[in-house]
C-alpha cells in the first residue's frame, strides 16, 4: 500500500475525511498501463483519477504537461478545474492546472502549445485538433497520465472513438502513458476496458461499493396525466411543491423543446418567485454561465435542464432530480438520479414525472428494472470508418507519416483492433484521392506520397482540416440575439429548418422568454421582446434516446395483464378503455390499427422490434404502399410500434407484412431514403467530404452550398461502390435499421394480424403523434400535394388575372 | 405539345421543363443557366474535398436529354456554365468532345457569367447578351429591364404541404423577367424569400417549381 504524503493526510484529516478504499487502490496501482474505475457519482471518483498525479507531482520535479484530463462536456472541464483548485491551494501545492476546449481565447490556446500546464482538462475534440499540429511532440513530451472522465458516455459515441484514435497517437509519441478510465455504473465494464486500453494491454477493473439502493418514486398528483402530449404541465403545481421542499432540485427533460416550454410554464406558475434556471445546449454560453456561477453559489433553488447538464458536474447542494417524461434508457436515468444528494452513502432521491399515460406505464417499468439492478446498452460495434479517415487527415497535419506505422498506430485502439490493412487503405486512399472509380484528382490530391511518406499536397489545406474536426452532428443553427442598434445581447441558437418557417412577428420561446422574429441580418436571427400567450416552439435537435429493450419486454407484459394494482387508477383506466375501443397487442399476434386522424390516414403497428427494428419496418411497409399506391407519407418508430401516415387508408395489412413481397426492390428504395441519406450526411461530413467550415464560410450567401443529398445520389448513380457508401450502410446498420429484429418479429406472428380499423386515434396509439425523428417518404403523394397546394394558392392569391396569365390552369402533360 | 409549364413573357410563349431548362418553341430554343460545369476540380484544386467528380457527366446528361426531347437547334447557355475559367480549359477530354457532339448543328450561345468571363476555347458564340425577338439574354438581371431572361441567383421556392415543406429550384417570372433555377449538378438555391430576390421581382411574381411536373405558386416572398 502507497502511503499519501504527509501534506496530502493533513488535508485529509482537517476536512474530517478519510480516504475510500478506491481511492487508495487507484494510487496503489498507479504503475499499471491502463485502469478502470467504476463508481457511483459522488464516490470521490474523480479525485481519485488524480490522486496518483497530484501525489507524483508533489514529490517530484516536472517540467511541461504531466497529465491530461479528458472530459466529454466542457462545462465539466470547468467544474473539474474549480473543485481541483481548491484543495492544491490550501495544500499550497504548485501546480498549473488549465483547461482547454472551444471557448478557451486564441492568446491562451496559443500560451498553453508553447508552456503547457501541469494538468491540462480538454474535451476529445480539442485534444484531436491538439494532436493535429506540427508541434504536438513538443507539447506533449514528458506526459505521464491520461484520465477519462464519464467515459461510459464517450464510449456511446463517436467521440470516444476519436479520443482513441488520439491516444493511440499520444501513445506513440509518450510510450509510457498510463490510462485511467473513470465511469460511471455500466452493464458491461469489460467492453469499456477493452475500448480504453492499448491494444492488447491487460486493463484492470476497480469497481467501488456502488453505495445505498436510490429511493426513486413516481410523482403522485392529483391530476391526472393526459392521453397524449410531452409537456407534464399538469403536474406544475406538485413538481413547485417539490421544489419548495428541497434545497436544490434539477429537472431533466428528454428535449431542449419539452424544456422550454415546462420551463415557460413554471415560471408562470411560479408565484412565490422561486429563483429557477434554465439550461440547455442551445442557450447562449454567457447565459449558460451565469447559470451554472448562480447555482455553484447555490442562488437557485431549481434547474431546468437537458442532456447538457446530464455528466457528474459536481455542484453540491442537489438534494432532488425530477425526471420529466418517462426515462428512455434505465442506464440514463441511473446516472441522471446520480445527480442527487451528491454524498457518498447517502441514498440519491428522485421523482419520474411522466408526462403522459403511456409514460406512466413506461415510467413503472423503468422504476421495477431500476429496481431489479438492470441496466441496458448495446453492444460496441467495430470502429466507425469515417472517424478513421478524419483521423489520418488529422495525422496529415501534424507532419508527413508512413502507413505502415499509422496502421500499427491505430490497431492499437480497441475498437480498430480487428480493422484488415485492406480497409485501412480504402481509407487513405478516400483521404487521399478521393476513392473514385474514374480517377479524376491526381493533379490535385490531398495527400501524396513522396519518399515512403504520406503528406499533404497544399499545406493549406491544414486549416480547412482543422476546421473541421470533431464527430458531433450538430444541424445548421442559427444565432439569435435582441435586435438592436449595435447588435443586442444573444440568446441562444435555433435550428436553421424552424429559422427558415418563421416570419416577421411570429414569435417563439427562447432561454424561457417570449420573443418575437424581426428578421435576418447576416445570419443572425434577429427578435424583440414580446408578450404573446402563445409562442411557437423553437425545435431543438433532440437527442433521441431509444428506450432499452428490458423496457420494452417489460411493457409488453404488462399489456398482457388482466389488471394492472401497479398503475395509478387513472392510467389503468386508459388501458381498460383500449381495451374496449380497440385491443391491447397480444403476444404472438401483431397489433395493426388504422384511423384518419389530422386530414391523413394512419395506420400504427405495434411490432415491439425496438426503435431500429420499428423504423426498419416503416422504411419496409411505405415502400410496398407507394408500390400499392396508397401514397405513403412518413413514418415514425418508437421502440414499441410505427405509425405511418398517407394519403389512402390501409384496408389489407396482411398484403403489405406478406414476407415474400415485404423485401422486393429494398435495395433501391433503401439507398433513396431519407434515412440513408442522413446518415451519409453525417458521415460524409465526420470523413471530411462535406466541410461544414471553410476559411470563407457564408459570406456569399446560401446558393454557394448545395445539399448533401445531391453527392449522394451522384455517388449513388455513378459509383455505387465508394467507400463512403459502404460507410453509410454500415453505419445505418449500426444505429438506424434492424432487419433481423423484423425477421424475428414476422416469425414469431407467423401471419397473424389483428387489423381495427378505427374512426378516430385510439388511447394507445395518442403519444406517438408527438413522437420525434419522423421520416418523410419521398414519391408520389408529395406531387400529388404539391399540385393540389399550388393550385389552391394560385386560386386564393387572384394573381390568374394579372397579365401575364398563367396559360390556364398547371399542365403536366408530359412528365418525366 | 406542352413539355413543361407554358407562360408568356412579351407575347414570347415559353416552357419551364421540370430540368430546370427553358424551352422557347416558337425559336426551337432552349436555354439553361449556371452549368457550374467542372465544380468539383475546382473544389479540389484549391484544396478542398474531393467532391464525387461525376457532376459535369451528370450535367450534360440531363442537358442531353432534354436537347433530345425538344429537338432544340439553339442552346444559350445563360452564364455561369463553367465554375471558373481554369475549369473551363481543364475539362477532360471526354467531355469536351462530349460538348462538341451536342454543338454539332446547333447554333450554340455562351453568355458570360461572372464566373466564367471571356472566351472559351470550346465551339459555339461568346457573347455578353444575347437580343432574340422581344427578349434579351443575359447572366445577371439589369434593373428595370423588359423582356429579360437571366440567371446567376439560383432561385429556389419553399412551399409548405401540411407537415412539410417542399424546397425546389424554380423560376421566377414577372411582367417584365424571368430568372431561371441553376441547372449544374453541383449548385444550391437561393430562397425567393431572400433577397436581393424579393426586390428584384415585383408583386405579380410567380415561382415554377421544378420537378416530375412543374407547379407554378405565387412567388413566396
Amino acid at each position: 500500500m502507497r502511503d499519501l504524503p504527509p501534506q496530502f493526510q493533513d488535508w485529509f484529516a482537517t476536512k474530517g475525511w478519510g480516504i475510500h478504499p478506491h481511492q487508495q487502490d487507484m494510487l496503489d496501482r498507479a504503475d499499471a498501463p491502463a485502469l478502470l474505475l467504476i463508481a457511483p457519482t459522488g464516490g470521490g471518483k474523480t479525485l481519485a483519477g488524480f490522486l496518483p498525479t497530484l501525489v507524483d507531482l508533489a514529490q517530484n520535479d516536472h517540467k511541461g504537461l504531466h497529465t491530461l484530463y479528458i472530459s466529454p462536456l466542457k462545462a465539466l472541464a470547468a467544474d473539474i478545474k474549480r473543485n481541483l483548485t481548491t484543495p492544491l491551494t490550501e495544500m499550497d501545492l504548485p501546480i498549473r492546472i488549465e483547461d482547454r476546449t472551444g471557448d478557451t481565447s486564441q492568446t491562451r490556446k496559443r500560451r498553453q502549445r508553447a508552456d503547457p500546464p501541469h494538468i491540462l482538462l480538454t474535451t476529445p475534440e480539442s485534444l484531436a485538433l491538439l494532436t493535429s499540429y506540427e508541434d504536438a511532440p513538443r507539447m506533449f513530451h514528458g506526459l505521464k497520465r491520461v484520465v477519462i472522465d464519464e467515459i461510459h458516455a464517450l464510449a456511446d459515441s463517436k467521440r470516444g472513438d476519436q479520443l482513441m484514435l488520439a491516444l493511440a497517437r499520444l501513445q506513440t509519441l509518450c510510450p509510457d502513458l498510463k490510462r485511467v478510465g473513470l465511469s460511471a455504473t455500466v452493464e458491461d465494464p469489460a467492453a469499456i476496458a477493452h475500448f480504453m486500453a492499448r491494444h492488447p494491454d491487460p486493463c484492470p477493473i476497480l469497481l467501488a461499493d456502488p453505495g445505498p439502493p436510490p429511493d426513486i418514486q413516481v410523482l403522485h398528483t392529483t391530476e391526472a396525466p393526459p392521453w397524449a402530449g410531452a409537456g407534464a404541465a399538469y403536474a406544475i403545481p406538485a413538481v413547485l411543491d417539490q421544489i419548495r421542499k428541497h434545497k436544490t432540485t434539477l429537472i431533466f427533460h428528454n428535449t431542449r423543446a419539452q424544456a422550454e416550454i415546462f420551463f415557460h410554464k413554471l415560471w408562470l406558475a411560479n408565484d412565490d418567485s422561486l429563483p429557477i434556471g434554465i439550461h440547455h445546449g442551445s442557450l447562449d454560453r454567457t447565459q449558460r454561465e451565469r447559470v451554472e456561477a448562480a447555482m455553484v453559489r447555490g442562488d437557485l433553488r431549481a434547474i431546468v435542464c437537458t442532456g447538457s447538464l446530464d455528466l457528474g458536474i459536481d455542484w453540491g447542494d442537489v438534494d432532488l432530480v425530477i425526471q420529466i417524461g418517462a426515462p428512455k434508457n434505465v442506464k440514463r436515468l441511473v446516472q441522471r438520479i446520480g445527480r442527487a444528494n451528491h454524498r457518498y452513502n447517502a441514498p440519491s432521491k428522485a421523482l419520474l414525472v411522466p408526462a403522459n399515460r403511456f409514460e406512466v406505464v413506461e415510467c413503472v417499468a423503468a422504476l421495477e428494472a431500476v429496481l431489479a439492478g438492470e441496466l441496458d446498452g448495446d453492444p460496441r460495434g467495430p470502429g466507425p470508418r469515417d472517424v478513421l479517415c478524419q483521423h489520418i487527415l488529422i495525422t496529415a497535419c501534424a507532419g508527413p507519416f508512413e502507413a505502415d506505422a499509422l496502421f500499427a498506430e491505430v490497431t492499437s485502439a480497441g475498437a480498430y483492433a480487428a480493422l484488415t490493412r485492406a480497409q485501412f487503405d480504402a481509407c487513405l486512399d478516400f483521404c487521399a484521392t478521393g476513392g473514385y472509380a474514374l480517377r479524376a484528382y491526381d493533379r490535385w490530391q490531398r495527400l501524396l506520397l513522396k519518399d515512403g511518406k504520406w503528406h499533404l499536397r497544399d499545406p493549406r489545406s491544414a486549416q480547412r482540416i482543422r476546421m473541421n474536426i470533431g464527430t458531433i452532428q450538430d444541424t445548421d443553427t442559427l444565432k439569435v440575439r435582441m435586435k438592436r442598434n449595435r447588435g443586442g445581447k444573444p440568446l441562444g441558437e435555433i435550428e436553421e429548418g424552424f429559422a427558415a418557417t418563421l416570419t416577421a412577428g411570429d414569435t417563439f420561446l427562447i432561454g424561457g422568454q417570449i420573443v418575437k422574429y424581426e428578421g435576418l441580418r447576416e445570419m443572425t436571427v434577429e427578435v424583440s421582446r414580446d408578450s404573446a400567450k402563445k409562442p411557437r416552439v423553437a425545435s431543438f435537435m433532440g437527442t433521441k434516446f431509444a428506450t432499452s429493450t428490458q423496457l420494452s419486454a417489460r411493457v409488453q407484459r404488462m399489456f398482457t395483464q388482466d389488471s394492472w394494482p401497479e398503475l395509478p387508477s387513472h392510467t389503468a383506466q386508459w388501458l381498460e378503455l383500449q381495451r374496449q375501443v380497440s385491443q391491447l397487442p397480444q403476444p404472438g399476434r401483431l397489433l395493426v390499427e388504422s384511423f384518419p386522424h389530422d386530414g391523413r390516414e394512419q395506420t400504427v403497428i405495434y411490432g415491439f422490434a425496438g426503435r431500429n427494428g420499428q423504423q426498419t419496418l416503416g422504411l419496409l411497409l411505405t415502400k410496398r404502399m407507394e408500390a400499392l399506391g396508397l401514397g405513403p407519407l412518413g413514418f415514425v418508430a418508437t421502440d414499441y410500434a410505427t405509425l405511418i401516415w398517407g394519403l389512402s387508408p390501409v384496408d389489407d395489412p396482411d398484403t403489405l407484412l406478406d414476407p415474400s413481397t415485404l423485401y422486393e426492390g429494398l435495395d433501391i428504395w433503401l439507398a433513396g431514403n431519407a434515412v440513408m441519406k442522413r446518415t451519409f450526411r453525417a458521415s460524409a461530413t465526420i470523413a471530411g467530404l462535406i466541410e461544414r467550415n471553410t476559411p470563407q464560410a457564408r459570406k456569399s450567401g446560401r446558393q454557394a452550398t448545395f445539399s448533401s443529398d445531391i453527392l449522394y445520389d451522384t455517388l449513388h448513380k455513378y459509383d455505387p461502390e465508394h467507400l463512403l457508401l459502404d460507410i453509410t450502410r454500415e453505419e445505418a446498420l449500426r444505429g438506424l435499421v434492424d432487419f433481423g429484429r423484423i425477421e424475428e418479429m414476422l416469425n414469431r406472428i407467423g401471419g397473424r394480424i389483428d387489423h381495427r380499423k378505427l374512426a378516430r386515434v385510439s388511447p394507445l396509439s395518442a403519444p406517438m403523434f408527438l413522437e420525434m425523428g419522423r421520416v418523410p417518404v419521398k414519391g408520389d403523394a408529395e406531387e400529388r400535394l404539391l399540385a393540389q397546394e399550388a393550385q389552391r394558392l394560385m386560386e386564393a392569391s387572384g394573381l390568374a388575372n394579372i397579365t401575364p396569365a398563367p396559360s390556364n390552369k398547371p399542365r403536366w402533360r408530359v412528365g418525366f | 405539345m406542352n413539355l413543361g409549364y407554358e407562360f408568356q413573357l412579351f407575347n414570347a410563349r415559353l416552357q419551364a421543363l421540370g430540368s430546370g431548362a427553358l424551352w422557347w418553341p416558337d425559336r426551337k430554343l432552349i436555354c439553361v443557366s449556371d452549368l457550374h460545369l467542372g465544380k468539383s476540380e475546382r473544389i479540389a484544386r484549391r484544396g478542398g474535398a474531393a467532391l464525387p467528380p461525376y457532376e459535369t457527366h451528370d450535367t450534360l446528361t440531363r442537358l442531353a436529354d432534354d436537347l433530345e426531347r425538344t429537338g432544340a437547334q439553339c442552346v444559350v447557355c445563360l452564364g455561369d456554365s463553367f465554375d471558373d475559367v481554369h475549369a473551363a480549359m481543364s475539362l477532360p477530354a471526354q467531355e469536351q468532345h462530349w460538348i462538341a457532339r451536342l454543338q454539332a448543328g446547333r447554333r450554340w450561345i455562351w453568355i458570360e457569367g461572372n464566373h466564367d468571363p471571356g472566351p472559351l476555347d470550346l465551339g459555339g458564340s461568346h457573347q455578353n447578351e444575347l437580343r432574340l425577338g422581344p427578349l434579351t439574354f443575359r447572366h445577371i438581371a439589369a434593373i428595370p429591364s423588359q423582356g429579360e431572361i437571366s440567371g446567376h441567383y439560383h432561385p429556389k421556392a419553399t412551399l409548405a404541404l401540411g407537415g412539410r415543406t417542399v424546397s425546389r429550384p424554380a423560376f421566377l417570372f414577372d411582367s417584365d423577367k424571368l430568372i431561371m433555377p441553376a441547372f449544374g449538378t453541383y449548385t444550391g438555391g437561393l430562397h425567393s424569400t431572400s433577397e436581393p430576390l424579393r426586390s428584384i421581382m415585383q408583386n405579380d411574381a410567380y415561382a415554377i417549381l421544378t420537378g416530375p411536373r412543374p407547379t407554378a405558386i405565387p412567388m413566396p416572398r
